[in-house]
């Protein structure tokens, strides 16, 4: 009996073995472990034996069993894997191929700037104000210590509307931001310490003026300001804004109505390969210096305009173009394409949404 | 202001170079813009001696000339200039030498086949005149082999940059004084002897004593006029002034050197008494620059009988300006209102150097001693006979006195200057010092109003580089945000804008009126009265036209797609004619949405719903409430005649308040702006999305479901108008507890579905609170939500 099993054992585990389909597989199972196969019908055997014979015959039946089992489970899994590999192999995709593309956005350097003053001067306790462009000329100039025929006013090149507000003035757009300057001391007072940035205009236009563009003011009222603190304000914010410690300023006595003593700030720079780099004595070799800013002592004129005593108040403002320090700081050399909303420009020049400035960060975005 | 060193140092005594006197100009306020050394230029030309001349053997307009620099050997130069000849002296430029007229380089040559060592050269060749007939011819003195730089005695020319704030540097004198008081030599006293004069005065009246508070004057006769002297051109030459004629140019002389215009008449061209009077209304003067002005009753003019002569303080009249046939002159030193010289140089549009001198404020203390030194000057150069000088009305001398207190130097500036050391200063620039610091300023300084711009000057003077940093106080612990609720909002926008592929743009504020009309929906425009050009002109009512003016330029470049954005205002007229600025993002789609593709197949453009995609993505960034947004579309909708009117809708919070408008943009709006279609555009408008109320960190509680949701879908057969969104909506509501979302997965129309009707099917999620749904709840949910369908006109699809 048990060789005849035996001999059946090793058919089945041949056949197994040259079975080329998982259908062949099961068939093979069915005949042999199904419940008409033969090693079934044996199993069932064992019930209508004594229990000496049963003791001595279930070993070796469930043996056989096993290993037709085993052998069962281990060729299905060959040809399984055979199978699947023969369809991944049908699968293949040329990865060369472009994925779907995804649109890119980005933020302008004029806005990706902005947050990055924004931040450098939060950091310094300055709060952010903001003003109408379309001014009144009382605000844009008047307040600001240039009355009617102040030569200054015409130095202005200011762009007018033909129209007067209800209080006669005659409406333009302003020509800088400091009306700014005015209106948050008129509504807020004193001490104040702001920015205000923004879009500015003057009729002006050639290659590197354009009749728009952006600016910033920074205004510190308090009891006990001086000049030395706009010097340290300003050296603060620039090392900050290009990140680096070799900034150098100079200071030189300018004019402004607005301000008394009057300060043109110039910054060294070194040619770098042809290039303007902001950093270093601008009077070293290979250096030069460029002028960057206007400020100066808020004029008590213009204190007492925007309502608050001299006497008690007193303080700096200055004021900076943002594009300038756009070029200046990400290598940009022509500003009418600020304006063009070129596309190709944009992408090159313009920041990713991640680039969101932050202190901890560095407020820079590196290239 | 243009000044040479050589007149500079003819007021101060110095031995500073010309890079320090440059630095002290930018160390006190003067910022110099350049320093032109004309030697430079001329380096490489010297004095020379024609010692032969003689034909060139190939070319009969060529000499060949033998040139003695002084050198042991003559050179040989072949020369063209008709006037070259032997014996004559004139300037050799040497191999090497870069002719200043045309920057090139002079080389030993062969001129046809004759070996030349140089060039002979004209005037127009080193850049000092016009002339080009021949070649310089020097006197028979000159020094043969000096350098022609140093023979000439030209002197570097410093190009400085004179503050509004300080006519008085507008001269070189008062320049002078500045950098005397600053250390950097000793101002030379000014010599000028009063001239008397002879016989009578003139018959000169004042009518216009605001306008011109004084006039004086005086005649001389028998002048010759004609050239002025080699030193005053070369002097007037290098502060950019075109000597003229000997008579003009003494007047410039005072004018550049002392910060004073004066005015020479032709005696013999005036008829009567002169008087400084307003202008008739329409009363016209030809001036000096050949146009003739029509000039009004605010405006101080000097005339006699018959006409005006002079706008005063801004410009001579033609008529009796100074030719070389005069003889007789009347010279006219006065004093006009500042105040006025501006209003008028404005209303005519002249600009001269004298309204620039006489608006800002002349020095009222210096008419007599101008006039001498012009009578001088005069004298000097034309002869002739002085008359005695008529004096009308009085300058206002008066001078301002300040009571300083020379602590104010460091509670304003922050820097500490010894009290002496500002008396110093402040009395080298002429201002009187008493003893208890009275200040009594000169009156040539108008811009000196209180003690803060003595302040200034002590600092300028001192030194700004001596001002020491001092930190700001800084409050105590980690800075506080300062961002603006706008600022926030814009920030957010801006960077999920871009984070969802759009470009940021700028663009102008103004633009074409036709465009900014297209855009006006009836609304007043700002328009600038003097705008730069036509294509900037009207202030912008949408942030549309910008970007698709800019998505046009980007498709003229051959770009396939923009996607643009920009954040900025939209500029209206408010309550009583302010400004009414209203914050506002725009979008504009254009172009191919998807290029071809392997896998993408054809080209496809953007449509409304992209517009949609991103309005109530960027609103959502704005912190506006979308999921409680009407969206009201067609002629009701009112997204405004730029749209196409059913591919467009607003986006509204309660029945009033628009958010927002977006859609697929008008054809007539893409003919406007020469695009080709489809453009889908949007535009958010910030300041009416309701700021967050009482926000703080704390989130809402929450905890998942423990129970899953289940699906289950419905088919309505609806009216075909009625919109998708109000069926939503209805379903939603059917069972406000249970039913949490309810989304159109499938419209149909067409094969199977009634005219008039389409079919809509929504997969609608019940989500399950503390227990399973029961067979029964499932089958009343649904009840409801087919009744609630059921009144939207829907029936359910079988």
């Amino acid at each position: 009996m048990s060789t005849e099993h035996e001999q059946q054992v090793t058919d089945t585990l041949e056949r197994l073995h040259s079975a080329d389909s998982v259908d062949q597989v099961e068939a093979i199972r069915v005949e042999a472990l199904g419940k008409q196969g033969w090693i079934s019908q044996l199993m069932k055997t064992l019930g209508k034996m004594s229990p000496e014979e049963r003791q001595q015959e279930a070993p070796r039946i469930q043996g056989l069993r096993t290993r037709v089992a085993d052998a069962v489970e281990d060729r299905k899994a060959v040809l399984e894997a055979a199978a699947l590999e023969e369809r991944l192999a049908s699968e293949t995709l040329d990865l060369t191929l472009p994925a779907p593309a995804t649109p890119k956005g980005s933020v302008h350097p004029v806005s990706q700037v902005m947050d990055e003053l924004a931040e450098i001067f939060a950091d310094l306790g300055f709060s952010v104000a903001t003003g109408p462009e379309v001014e009144d000329d009382w605000h844009n100039f008047t307040a600001l210590n240039m009355a009617e025929t102040h030569p200054a006013r015409a130095m202005h090149d200011t762009f007018y509307f033909p129209d007067t507000d209800a209080d006669g003035r005659r409406m333009l757009l302003r020509t800088h931001t400091s009306p700014v300057q005015i209106r948050s001391m008129v509504a807020n007072g004193a001490p104040i310490r702001i920015i205000a940035p923004g879009r500015v205009y003057r009729s002006d236009s050639d290659a590197t003026h354009t009749p728009m563009f952006h600016q910033i003011e920074g205004l510190v009222i308090d009891r006990d300001i001086h000049l030395g603190h706009l010097k340290w304000t300003l050296e603060t914010f620039l090392k900050a804004f290009f990140e680096r410690d070799d900034i150098v300023l100079r200071l030189r006595p300018s004019y402004f109505p607005f301000t008394e003593p009057s300060v043109e700030v110039d910054v060294g720079w070194k040619d770098v390969n042809g290039r303007r780099v902001l950093g270093g004595d601008g009077d070293a070799p290979g250096h030069g210096w460029m002028e960057l800013l206007g400020s100066g002592m808020v004029n008590r004129r213009v204190i007492e305009f925007a309502g608050l005593d001299p006497q008690e108040w007193q303080g700096f403002a200055f004021g900076v173009g943002v594009d300038r320090l756009a070029m200046l700081k990400y290598a940009m050399d022509d500003l009418r394409a600020f304006f063009d909303g070129d596309n190709r420009w944009l992408t090159h020049y313009g920041f990713s949404p991640f680039d969101q400035p932050t202190l901890s960060a560095g407020v820079g975005a590196k290239a | 202001m243009k000044f040479s060193l050589e007149w500079l140092k003819y007021f101060l005594e110095t031995d500073a170079s010309v890079q320090e006197i440059a630095a002290a100009l930018n160390r006190i306020g003067h910022e110099v813009e350049g320093i032109e050394d004309p030697a430079e230029k001329l380096a490489g030309f010297r004095v020379a001696e024609v010692l032969t001349a003689g034909p060139h053997p190939d070319a009969d307009k060529l000499q060949v000339l033998s040139v003695s620099t002084g050198d042991a050997e003559p050179l040989q130069v072949v020369c063209g200039a008709p006037n070259a000849r032997a014996g004559m002296k004139g300037v050799l430029g040497l191999p090497g030498a870069v002719v200043p007229a045309n920057g090139m380089e002079l080389r030993k040559s062969a001129i046809r086949g004759v070996e030349s060592n140089g060039m002979m050269c004209s005037v127009r060749e080193l850049e000092l005149g016009e002339e080009h007939d021949g070649i310089i011819e020097l006197p028979d003195d000159a020094p043969v082999g000096k350098a022609f730089a140093e023979y000439s005695d030209v002197s570097p020319v410093f190009d400085v940059a004179i503050t509004p704030n300080r006519p008085d540097c507008m001269g070189v004198l008062g320049i002078a004084r500045d950098l005397a008081a600053a250390g950097l030599g000793t101002l030379k006293p000014v010599t000028s002897d009063p001239v008397e004069g002879e016989g009578e005065a003139p018959d000169i009246r004042i009518e216009d004593e605001q306008g011109c508070p004084a006039f004086y004057a005086r005649t001389i006769t028998g002048v010759t006029n004609g050239p002025s002297p080699a030193w005053m051109q070369r002097r007037l030459k290098a502060a950019g002034q075109r000597p003229i004629s000997a008579l003009v140019d003494c007047t410039n002389y005072l004018m550049l050197a002392f910060g004073r215009p004066a005015h020479v008449y032709d005696l013999a061209k005036l008829s009567g008494p002169v008087i400084a009077r307003r202008a008739k209304d329409g009363e016209t003067v030809e001036a000096l620059n050949e146009k003739t002005y029509t000039l009004d009753s605010s405006m101080t003019v000097i005339a006699d009988d018959t006409q005006v002569h002079d706008i005063g303080g801004i410009m001579g009249g033609e008529h009796s300006g100074a030719t070389d046939a005069t003889t007789d002159v009347l010279l006219e030193i006065a004093y006009f209102d500042p105040e006025a010289i501006g209003v008028t140089g404005r209303k005519l549009g002249i600009a001269s150097d004298a309204r620039t001198r006489f608006e800002r404020g002349v020095d009222p203390a210096f008419l007599d001693k101008g006039l001498d030194i012009l009578t001088s000057l005069i004298l000097k150069t034309c002869g002739g006979t002085p008359g005695a000088v008529a004096r009308a009305g009085k300058p206002p001398v008066e001078p301002t006195r300040i009571a300083f207190d020379p602590k104010l130097t460091a509670t304003l500036a922050g820097v500490d200057v010894a009290e002496g050391e500002q008396k110093r200063i402040l009395e080298a620039l002429d201002f009187e010092v008493a003893g208890d610091w009275q200040v009594t300023c000169p009156p040539r300084r108008h811009d000196i109003e209180g003690p803060a711009d003595l302040v200034e000057e002590v600092v300028r003077l001192y030194g700004l580089d001596k001002v020491e940093s001092v930190a700001l106080p800084r409050a105590e612990g980690v800075a506080k945000p300062t961002a603006s609720p706008l600022q926030l909002t814009e920030r957010k926008v801006r960077r999920a804008a871009a984070a969802r592929g759009l470009n940021e743009a700028v663009t102008w504020s103004f633009l074409p009126t036709q465009k900014a009309q297209h855009f006006a929906d009836g609304a007043d425009l700002w328009v600038l009265d003097n705008p730069i050009s036509e294509d900037l002109k009207a202030m912008r009512p949408s942030l549309l036209p910008g970007l698709l003016m800019a998505a046009r330029r980007n498709a003229d470049r051959g770009a396939d797609t923009s996607r643009l954005f920009e954040i900025g205002r939209r500029y209206f007229r408010g309550a009583d004619g302010a400004s009414d600025e209203k914050p506002t993002l725009g979008v504009v789609l254009a172009g191919e949405k998807t290029l071809r593709g392997w896998s993408e197949g054809k080209a496809k453009g953007f449509d409304a719903y992209d517009a949609k995609a991103e309005a109530l993505a960027l609103l959502e960034a704005a912190g506006a409430p979308v999921d409680n947004l009407m969206v009201m579309a067609g002629e009701k909708g009112g997204a405004g005649a730029q749209f196409h009117p059913g591919q467009s809708a607003t986006l509204r919070l309660g029945p009033k308040n628009v958010l927002a408008r977006f859609g697929a943009l008008h054809p007539a709006t893409l003919k406007a702006f020469d695009l080709d279609g489809p453009v889908v555009a949007v535009e958010i408008y910030l300041d009416a999305v309701p700021a967050r109320k009482n926000a703080g960190f704390a989130r809402g509680p929450y905890a998942p479901p423990a129970l899953q949701a289940i699906t289950r879908d419905f088919a309505f057969l609806v009216p075909a108008d009625l919109a998708a969104g109000d069926l939503v909506k209805a379903v939603r509501g059917a069972d406000k507890q249970s039913i949490v979302d309810a989304r159109v997965f499938d419209v149909f129309a067409g094969a199977g579905v009634p005219e008039g009707k389409k079919s809509l099917a929504l997969e609608v999620t019940l989500q399950p609170g503390e227990k399973s749904f029961a067979e029964a709840e499932i089958k009343a949910l649904s009840d409801k939500i087919v009744a609630a369908a059921t009144k939207q006109g829907a029936e359910l699809r079988g």
